[in-house]
């Protein structure tokens, strides 16, 4: 009754290829946004945005930069973490080596390097497909998680690859409190997920689509498979490494190679399938799921009073998880997104459904 | 020459158990299209189950003979094996049937997750032993030729016979049983196996339950060799690169795969590791991997990708 288009006609171009063509979307957005900005820093408590809305906000610019590679341009990745760390690694030198570097500009001068390290092991996508490039990209994750262990020039001679960043700043405000550390992601959150949505729907994530369902029919209407697949490589990678820069810089503060291991890239993979493949909203979605699921997993027995041995209760939260995402891709193969879309088309009919 | 020739033979030996875990990837991949993550998880899950049968026999029914309770608890791990294949073929992949690749690699990573905590819910979190009477003590080759001869484990030797054995048995079943040849039919075209009258899902099951077999070997070999314990787990990312070396869809691919990254792997690790800072190990399979791919995309033994629109 509420959400339904009837009567919002449109009488321009611009009109026609705006991002949210219904106006409900657009109030709907701005609430969240304005939510999201004003309200939430206020109200939420310290806990919540150190354990949840922070890694919530780093994990979903992560993901949306793996939906753009895995999503859109069809590339499975498995070697997510390792950008991360480039990004993370990579800020941490441009900090520590040249004084006075302002923190947003090694922020993402450690994506541009996440970005040439991205292409680099992007190259043999040209030539491996599929499960086989899964598998090779495990070996950018593997390489880089020695050489951050191991080349101690690469960690300014830290041990043991262990950095730490402190006194973040930028133009002079101190970047200290949950709160600012918050709004200090959101800002960047937005700005990416919104440059993103405008790339998947341009030229270029066309190209990523045709790539995508199918690269040698593709070729033949004339889109280069090179440069499709390595831009992909390119902006995914780079949207990844500053997510990794913020989850060092931002998150951990303090941090080694083992805050990027396959771990990381499995889970991240897992936000982008159970988000929804193809999907900026699902992107979102699916970091929600896998940052919350644990926490919720691991409180549980807490919550009903139940002792329980920590091991165990280990083991459980792992066995419950992995039933978890089992029943997710079999109850929905096309992730929560899917869901949303199927929800909204239902409420146009609502309460008149044919 | 001798130490050379020492650190050969223990990668290839390490090799043959690579081996043996990428052995169920490839019989997995080639009857139903997965790509199963999950195969670490079965090697620990069914060593775990193993392990934890041979020492709870003896305590219930006060059986005395070593033997005997290693053999029944083998039995007993093995039929744990097939009801986790019916499982899986029941809750998972018959309902997944036709989804894309990653989604089914998703799932069987799900798998690993569960597997992983419930193995060692149910059988306990420690290390336990797997006592299959397997010599420990090393023996020397060829002491008239080098000096000191050629240090070489009789233990590792036992367990490159049981997998040679294994791979063997394996071929024969797929090359001479009406079942081999419906599960080489399915492999081909699931479509044409499934018009002929070939039940899938039953195919599906035995594929599993023959790759959990494979599992329970390789959790017993490396569960003597090593303890049973969570890192046996972590095998499957070892075994990844052999998968992909020597193709896919080949069986002999994932022995010779085996045996080149087994060797590879024990070289560098002695002759560039100390060059580099050491611990090559871990990147070395797949940096190997990545090389042959570019010039071979399919694995050195895999059917060629013939692309068509």
């Amino acid at each position: 009754m509420l959400y339904r288009e009837n009567g919002q006609f449109k009488t321009s171009y611009r009109a026609d290829q705006q991002i949210f063509p219904i106006l409900q979307d657009r109030i709907a957005i701005a609430l969240v946004l304005v939510l999201a900005f004003v309200v939430v820093p206020f109200v939420a408590s310290e806990y919540l945005m150190r354990a949840i809305l922070i890694p919530f906000l780093i994990l979903s610019l992560a993901a949306i930069g793996l939906n753009i590679l895995v999503g859109y341009c069809g590339q499975i990745s498995l070697g997510t973490g390792a950008f991360m760390a480039v990004g993370a690694y990579a800020a941490y030198n441009f900090q520590v080596r040249i004084d006075g570097m302002p923190l947003i500009a090694s922020l993402l001068l450690g994506g541009v390097c996440a970005t040439v390290v991205g292409v680099v092991f992007g190259i043999p996508s040209l030539r491996i497909k599929g499960l086989y490039l899964a598998v090779a990209t495990l070996a950018a994750q593997f390489f880089v998680d020695w050489a951050f262990l191991r080349i101690s020039w690469l960690t300014n001679d830290s041990s043991s690859g262990s950095v730490s960043a402190a006194g973040l700043q930028v133009l002079g405000l101190q970047i200290q409190s949950p709160a600012s550390k918050y709004l200090f992601c959101l800002v960047f959150v937005t700005v990416f997920a919104l440059l993103a949505k405008n790339l998947v729907r341009g030229a270029i994530g066309r190209e990523w689509m045709a790539m995508r369902d199918m690269d040698v029919a593709a070729a033949v209407i004339g889109i280069r498979p090179v440069y499709a697949k390595l831009t992909a490589f390119a902006v995914s990678s780079f949207i990844v490494g500053v997510a990794g820069a913020l989850w060092g810089f931002v998150h951990l503060s303090t941090w080694e190679p083992a805050a990027f291991n396959l771990n990381r890239s499995f889970d991240l993979l897992f936000m982008v399938i159970i988000g929804g493949l193809g999907s900026i909203m699902g992107s979102f979605f699916g970091a929600a799921f896998i940052v919350v699921l644990p926490i919720v997993l691991d409180n549980m027995p807490y919550w009903f009073g139940i002792p329980i041995d920590t091991a165990l209760a280990a083991h459980l939260t792992s066995m419950i998880f992995g039933a978890l995402i089992v029943f997710f891709l079999v109850v929905e193969p096309h992730g929560l997104a899917r869901l949303w879309s199927i929800g909204k088309e239902k409420l146009r009919l609502w309460p008149f459904p044919h | 020459m001798g130490f050379f020739l020492e650190t050969l033979i223990g990668g290839l030996m390490s090799g043959m158990l690579y081996s043996l875990v990428a052995l169920g990837f490839v019989l997995i991949f080639k009857a139903s299209g997965v790509f199963n993550f999950a195969q670490g998880a079965m090697v620990l899950f069914a060593a775990l189950a193993m392990a934890r049968f041979a020492e709870w026999l003896p305590a219930l029914t006060g059986l005395d003979n070593k033997v005997l309770a290693n053999v029944l608890a083998f039995a007993g791990a093995m039929v744990v094996m097939v009801l986790l294949a019916w499982v899986i073929e029941r809750l998972v992949l018959g309902k997944l049937v036709n989804q894309e690749a990653v989604t089914l690699l998703m799932a069987t990573l799900g798998i690993t997750y569960f597997l992983d905590g419930f193995g060692q819910t149910l059988f306990g979190n420690d290390i336990y032993k797997i006592d299959i009477g397997m010599p420990k003590d090393p023996m020397f080759l060829f002491e008239n030729i080098f000096q000191g001869g050629i240090l070489v484990s009789k233990e590792d030797l036992y367990a490159a016979a049981i997998a040679a054995a294994l791979v063997t048995a394996l071929s024969v079943f797929f090359q001479y049983t009406t079942t081999g040849r419906a599960l080489r039919a399915v492999a081909d075209d699931h479509q044409a196996a499934q018009s002929i009258g070939i039940p899938l899902s039953r195919v599906w099951v035995i594929v599993w339950s023959v790759a959990g077999f494979v599992a329970l070997v390789a959790g017993m070999i490396w569960g003597s060799k090593l303890g049973v314990q969570f890192s046996l787990s972590v095998l499957a990312l070892k075994a990844l690169p052999v998968v992909i070396l020597g193709g896919l869809t080949s069986v002999p691919g994932a022995i010779i795969g085996g045996l080149i990254l087994g060797m590879g792997e024990k070289l560098s690790e002695v002759f560039i590791g100390p060059m580099v800072g050491g611990g090559i190990e871990i990147w070395f399979g797949y940096v190997v991997v990545l090389l042959v791919l570019l010039v071979r995309p399919q694995g050195l033994f895999g059917e060629k990708i013939i692309d068509r629109v």
